[in-house]
């Protein structure tokens, strides 16, 4: 089969040749990802599953996220800013059309927007949009946008999966259908079992170097292991880090290990006794030794953080010295706090390996210093039901994998329920500046400000450990935004 | 015989309606919400308000069960939450990998097992019967997904001969769809030929001793041939039920094989549609398997009257 594969790849790229690119490698990839996605449209779902089929390959937005996290333009060429910060006007990219042939235009970005603004929206991140006021289309190729207050990271927010621009023809369909104005057209999606896209001929930027990808959906970690093997799959962009020793030093496959913006948790109900108590939430500090989870829960891939903000982001300050592993003085914190003897705690657990794994790691720790956790393991619906929308729970682990979410520590509504109205402050504030330095000074403050409070137990930020063939290149290693960006791969020699 | 499948016919619609009852409202008790599902932990309760509306999930439980059932009636199975594509078509495509490596593995059993029952059961107590009977035991014990998992790496990883799971659509190339099936369908039909082999065996062992086997022999027959014209037959009823049991198990039971070969069979689809809380799709594909399954011990008593005319004169129970 995978003969097979290869010669329909020779013959594909000979027909590329042909057409007079320089093509002349097999330029198919099938990649195998974990999660299939509930629907193609990532204005309408959460799932991190959709951005990585569709983010920048299918659809594409104003700005573009690169592999470092910056903004870089999009179907937006360029833009300028009012001096009030409150006006952004942009220059769109000319020729471009949608899947389906139709052309692209101003239109559309207010038509974009203004169906993530609907009353009746799902967009899953609506409120990034919400201070836009008005949106004029000035001539085909510009658009204004007008706020109602000065947002930080507004062009950033552009850039999000959230946000791509979809076309009033097309838009219903996208669950399904996806059209969108990306380098790679939608071809076919056979439920349970593979998405292929084929580089879209007309694509109005740079050509892309694969001209088809086949995404292939594999749960189970020893299937996904024997796929790579027998080379059912060209790679994985995340891959389990308890079988990476499989592939590590066979030269046919690379390694690559890098950042996410996932900050995982002990997330700690502060609504309640005893956790509403700054004593047991130091004294829990103390009581973490985040190496020893590190190493039990991701086989050493994890970095250490303490204070959730991810540490590759250039406004991150290493506050993991704030509460050393102190067994001692996790006690005399107890005591302090009146609970010389500890007392008992539940620990609900989403159904993932890191959770799961550090629970346990966890209770044994905590165990030391008095504090008994009974473990409940749970499915990801009921989690959401009981510990994230009734907040009915003690403690739970969880990553959150969006970048910069350090802002829900100002909503005293969110599930952990921490209400600091001197954080909030600050947050506004942050969201409001777009100086980078005070950016920075800020940023650097709100997670002194969470690591002294420690409202949750900070453990690590997860790593991205992509299991790759050895000829690819292109990918991305780091993962600063949720996606798998197809652009780049190609194979070598 | 009309009576009796009639009256097999009328009990096979009272357990319908008894399971939609059951699927429906036992559901409803699950804690989580689709909504809160697709728009995850960023969800504000406006948005999930506004999305609980457009999915229909704000009537009465009761208003809901009329017309799902109604729904159905007319072939009509509902929209999925989470996918937002008709229920009916996600399960059709599904069923075009299930049916077919059910019936394949059914197959191969089959071929397998009964001939080694019968092999077993002739030569009784001799060094073939105990190694076939041995190699059941195994076949009974050995977990399919871990025998799966064998094959993957010695004719996908080792010798590439065949691919390590996927599916192409029969669409696409009938071909690769079968090559595809081939070791998960030998995956599945191993437990089921072991089980297939002791029952054959057991079953002839006990017609062995019969009157009628005596009388064949008498009339000359060697023990082969009066096993094989009187034997079989006598001894395919018990065998008949296992097979029945075993088809629903295979249509109903293949998702940890389905999982280790990524196969798109029903069997993932209903378990990834109870994880997201997807209840009209998990609604509608069981209520398909438990059509199935009633429908095959329906087809299995109406096949036992058959074999066995003894059974159509008596009152069914």
């Amino acid at each position: 089969m995978t003969n097979l594969m290869k010669s329909l790849g020779l013959a594909l790229a000979l027909a590329g040749a042909m057409a007079g690119t320089a093509l002349a490698q097999p330029s198919e990839v099938r990649i195998g990802v974990a999660l299939e996605p509930p629907i193609l449209d990532p204005t309408a779902g959460a799932a991190e599953a959709i951005d990585i089929v569709v983010y920048q390959n299918i659809f594409e937005g104003l700005t573009r996220i690169d592999q470092n996290g910056e903004v870089q333009p999009g179907l937006a060429r360029e833009w300028t800013i009012s001096p009030d910060q409150l006006t952004y006007t942009f220059k769109l990219a000319e020729g471009v059309t949608f899947h389906d042939g139709t052309a692209f235009d101003a239109e559309d970005v207010k038509f974009t927007f203004e169906r993530i603004l609907a009353e009746d929206s799902v967009n899953a991140h609506k409120e990034f949009f919400t201070p836009i006021t008005a949106m004029t289309v000035i001539d085909p190729l510009t658009v204004e946008m007008t706020l109602d207050h000065v947002v930080g990271r507004f062009l950033f927010d552009l850039g999000r999966g959230d946000a791509v621009i979809v076309a009033p023809e097309s838009a219903d369909n996208n669950a399904n259908e996806p059209i969108g104005t990306g380098p790679f057209a939608f071809v076919q999606w056979n439920k349970g079992s593979r998405v292929v896209l084929e580089a879209y001929g007309p694509y109005w930027g740079e050509p892309v170097h694969l001209s088809k990808a086949t995404y292939v959906f594999i749960s189970d970690t020893s299937t996904m292991t024997n796929a790579l093997l027998a080379g059912d799959v060209d790679g994985t962009n995340n891959f389990a880090t308890e079988a990476l020793g499989v592939f590590e030093g066979n030269p046919q496959y690379q390694i690559l290990v890098g950042t996410t913006e996932g900050e995982t948790i002990l997330g700690t109900n502060n609504r309640k006794p005893p956790f509403d108590n700054l004593k047991v939430r130091q004294a829990m500090a103390h009581a973490l030794d985040r190496q020893a989870i590190i190493d039990g829960a991701t086989y050493g891939y994890g970095t250490p953080i303490g204070a959730p903000f991810a540490p590759h982001n250039p406004y991150y300050v290493d506050l993991t010295g704030t509460y050393p592993h102190d067994v001692e003085k996790a006690k005399a914190l107890l005591a302090e706090a009146g609970f010389p003897d500890g007392f008992s705690a539940t620990l609900k657990l989403p159904p993932v390996a890191y959770a799961r794994l550090s629970g346990q790691i966890i209770a044994s720790q905590f165990a030391e210093v008095g504090i008994k956790l009974e473990l409940i393991n749970m499915e990801f619906a009921q989690w959401l039901d009981e510990v994230y929308t009734n907040n009915d729970f003690d403690l739970t682990i969880i990553s959150h994998v969006e970048p910069f979410d350090i802002g829900n520590y100002a909503n005293p509504d969110y599930y952990f329920g921490y209400d600091n109205p001197q954080f909030q402050a600050l947050i506004t504030e942050l969201n409001g500046t777009t100086d980078e330095a005070r950016r920075k000074e800020l940023a650097v403050e709100a997670q002194t400000i969470l690591a002294n409070d420690a409202v949750n137990g900070y453990l690590f930020e997860l790593a991205q450990t992509g299991v790759w063939n050895a000829k690819l290149t292109g990918m991305w290693q780091n993962s600063p935004i949720e996606g798998l960006v197809l652009r780049d791969i190609r194979w070598t020699e | 015989m009309i009576v009796f499948a009639l009256r097999r016919t009328l009990g096979f619609a009272a357990t319908l309606l008894l399971a939609a009852l059951a699927i429906f409202f036992l559901l409803d008790l699950l804690p989580g919400d689709p909504a809160q599902f697709i728009l995850g932990i960023s969800a504000t309760p406006e948005k999930l308000a506004v999305l609980r509306t457009q999915l229909g999930l704000d009537a009465p439980a009761h208003e809901r069960f009329v017309g799902w059932v109604w729904g159905m009636l007319q072939g009509d199975f509902g929209t999925s939450y989470t996918q937002q594509a008709p229920v009916a078509g996600l399960i059709w495509e599904r069923l075009a990998v299930t049916l077919p490596l059910a019936g394949l593995a059914m197959i191969l059993s089959v071929l397998v097992g009964l001939p080694l029952g019968i092999i077993a059961a002739r030569w009784r107590g001799k060094g073939v019967d105990t190694s076939i009977m041995v190699l059941a035991q195994m076949g009974v014990a050995v977990p399919s997904f871990w025998f799966g998992m064998l094959l993957t790496l010695l004719f996908a990883v080792a010798l590439r001969w065949l691919p390590p799971g996927g599916f192409t659509p029969w669409s696409e190339n009938p071909l690769l769809a079968l090559r595809g099936l081939v070791l998960p369908s030998i995956a599945l039909a191993l437990p089921q030929a072991s089980i297939l082999a002791r029952v054959m065996r057991t079953a002839l062992v006990d017609v062995r001793g019969q009157d009628f086997i005596r009388t064949a022999r008498a009339k000359g027959l060697t023990m082969g041939e009066a096993i094989w014209r009187h034997g079989v037959r006598n001894a395919l009823l018990p065998v008949l039920t296992i097979l029945g049991l075993q088809l629903a198990i295979l249509i109903t039971g293949t998702i940890i094989v389905e999982n280790v070969f990524y196969l798109p069979g029903l069997g993932r689809l209903i378990f990834t549609a109870i994880g997201e809380r997807d209840l009209v799709l998990v609604r509608g594909a069981t209520i398909i398997l438990v059509l199935a399954v009633t429908a095959t011990m329906l087809l299995t008593d109406i096949a036992y009257a058959l074999v066995d005319p003894r059974l159509r004169e008596r009152s069914p129970s």
